[in-house]
């Protein structure tokens, strides 16, 4: 535990300024009344304009990161139990919850995996884009208006002052994200969270928003938390890949560095699954087995009941992160990183 | 403003509108009919003293319980009061109290269902196992409780109409809140930091309220039914008042040998009956995103 803590203090040290820093999380959630750790002793800061890719299958605790670093847990079946979330300088995880809603939408924004269903269909998208600088700014109705205006030309929207009246089933899926990345950055935060933002839309559209947002995170000075299972989004936008799987973080790396030399079997697992264009998809290799169940997960490591370079180590105790090779590059793997 | 008045709108947005709720509302005959026939009840009502030919209250022994004629359309009733200006004043009281009784059940009902849904946990709990006790009671039977109790004037009557109303409007606003509560807009909304009762009046409010509208029409008739009613048995707006359960009600007494009595306000109460359950219908078929388009 000494290693970790070392390694966590280092991490605050190092990151004292960074808009987004997490340090120690554990998340955990209530299945039949008792509780389990979903996500365990996760440390990562965000810089301004850093990309930090969260990546792992369904399950693996990214999106719980994400809800937990917004506040946003389910009463009474997630709780943070654990760990330090600092936002732009203020402790989320010892802030009221008033205070931590005052932050959402002003000082720390996230876009959803939907856009088709994240906007609400009876209200103009104008008015949803100007609504948070109302809340969080005190505008007035015309101010805000105008403000909406202008990020939809920020984000793009042709014709934006014909369409700032239009509802949201007028738009198509990329405008629509469009239109969830103005909302989010309507009150100019500091910190962006994209869940998924590019899953439900096709392939040139996905290329078109990425890089929109790699676009305003530049202009913006974001410190953007990207969660994804899609590798090569990864590879386009982000600049440290974390990987997670069954709530642990099982690699950390630079992008090149990731890509370069995945260490972690589970991270190399990863990469084999992908298709490729230069690759047959014949020589797609998946990951045996599922991922456990929150009440199935194996003491020791939590991979260990899929992985093929198991030794008897991996069941008596759960590796810790250490250094694989470059600084910046750490795994938690007895095998590769003893 | 400014702004979008000055760009010229050159490209403009190729959206293919969906037909719109109310073009699909109107492409059937049954909500057209439905809203013809209540507007006539309404500007009836509205233009009762204009419209009557006599004081509905105006008595003459000469002239009781005769049948239609020229003078008389819907003839007369034991007191001699003519049945035509007598149906034409009680669309008033029927149409005042229903529309007040619906409208203030819609109000409360809708915004405890939509906190009560919303919320969830104790308050949600508590709410619904009253709502289920109220609804346990036949409307009649709990209208006439009330008003047994209050007493009868029109204050009352709104309000004890009203009291029925609400569960069924909790029960409906509840419901449809429940559902709307997983939709990702509301999760965005609170990834905003919106409060709860902006992302519940805002948000939540503006979508469910095509089913408390459909409920809304059918209520209407539901109370005007209750209203009718409780006056036949004696407990509505006191007389001398005309109000069209109250004039059946005088009919009874004679409706084998004068039945127009009784025929005239009751096909006036049927007439507003159908009425609203069109404009129900055909609202409710206009709004339900499975119906054929």
């Amino acid at each position: 535990m000494n290693v970790a803590a070392a390694a966590r203090a280092g991490a605050a040290e190092a990151s004292a300024a960074a808009p987004l820093v997490v340090e120690g999380l554990t998340t955990s959630i209530r299945i039949d009344r008792r509780w389990f750790d979903a996500v365990r002793d996760v440390s990562f800061a965000v810089q301004q304009r850093e990309t930090l890719a969260l990546v792992g299958e369904s399950g693996c605790g990214k999106s719980l990161t994400a809800l937990s670093v917004m506040g946003l847990l389910p009463a009474g079946v997630g709780r943070i139990s654990a760990g330090r979330i600092t936002v732009d300088g203020v402790d989320m995880t010892a802030a009221s919850e008033a205070s931590a809603q005052a932050m959402r939408g002003d000082r720390i924004g996230m876009i959803f995996q939907e856009p088709m269903t994240s906007l609400n269909p009876v209200l103009t998208v104008g008015f949803q884009i100007a609504e948070s600088l109302i809340e969080h700014h005190g505008m007035s109705g015309r101010q805000a208006r105008q403000r909406a205006l202008e990020l939809m030309e920020l984000v793009r929207i042709p014709a934006a002052a014909q369409r700032i009246d239009a509802y949201a089933h007028q738009f198509s899926g990329g405008m629509r994200q469009r239109v969830m990345i103005a909302i989010a950055l309507a009150c100019a935060p500091k910190v962006l969270i994209a869940d998924e933002p590019t899953t439900a839309l096709d392939v040139t559209i996905q290329a078109q928003v990425l890089a929109l947002l790699a676009d305003l995170q530049q202009r913006e000075g974001l410190a953007v938390l990207l969660i994804t299972h899609n590798l090569g989004v990864v590879a386009s936008v982000a600049d440290r890949v974390i990987v997670m799987y069954g709530g642990d973080v099982v690699e950390s790396a630079d992008v090149d560095a990731f890509f370069a030399r995945p260490t972690h079997p589970y991270s190399e697992a990863l990469l084999a699954a992908m298709p490729r264009v230069d690759r047959s998809a014949a020589a797609l290799a998946p990951i045996p087995g599922q991922v456990p169940t929150l009440p199935e997960l194996p003491a020791g490591c939590r991979f260990q009941s899929r992985c093929p370079l198991r030794v008897d180590r991996c069941a008596e105790r759960p590796p810790l992160m250490a250094l694989a090779g470059s600084p910046g590059h750490s795994v938690r793997c007895w095998v590769r990183a003893p | 403003m400014s702004a979008t008045t000055a760009a010229t709108p050159t490209a403009t947005p190729t959206a293919i509108a969906a037909p719109s709720a109310w073009k699909r509302a109107t492409r059937s005959g049954g909500l057209m009919i439905g809203l013809v026939i209540a507007a006539v009840m309404v500007i009836i009502a509205i233009a009762a003293p204009w419209l009557a030919p006599y004081d509905p209250n105006e008595q003459n022994v000469l002239l009781k319980l005769e049948p239609p004629s020229a003078d008389h359309w819907f003839g007369t009733d034991a007191f001699g009061r003519d049945v035509l200006s007598r149906v034409i004043y009680g669309a008033r009281i029927s149409l005042f109290v229903g529309a007040f009784a619906t409208l203030a059940g819609v109000l409360v009902g809708t915004v405890i269902g939509v906190v009560s849904g919303y919320l969830g946990g104790m308050v949600d709990r508590i709410v619904t196992a009253a709502t289920d006790v109220l609804l346990s009671f036949p409307q009649l039977i709990m209208g006439l409780i009330l008003v047994a109790v209050l007493g009868a004037n029109m204050f009352n009557l709104i309000l004890a109409i009203a009291i029925t109303a609400v569960p069924a409007f909790i029960r409906v606003a509840r419901a449809s809140t429940l559902a709307m509560k997983e939709r990702d807009f509301v999760d965005a909304c609170r990834a905003l930091g919106f409060g709860g009762p902006r992302i519940m009046f805002l948000h939540v409010l503006p979508n469910i309220m095509d089913e408390v509208v459909v409920m809304g029409s059918l209520w209407f008739a539901a109370a005007i039914r209750t209203e009718s009613t409780l006056a036949f048995i004696g407990l509505g707006v006191p007389p001398p008042t005309a109000t069209w359960g109250g004039i059946i009600r005088d009919g009874f007494d004679n409706l084998l040998d004068a039945s127009w009595l009784s025929i005239f306000p009751s096909l006036a109460i049927l007439a507003i009956m159908i009425a609203l359950n069109l404009i129900g219908d055909g609202l409710r078929d206009a709004t339900d995103p499975r119906a054929p388009q």
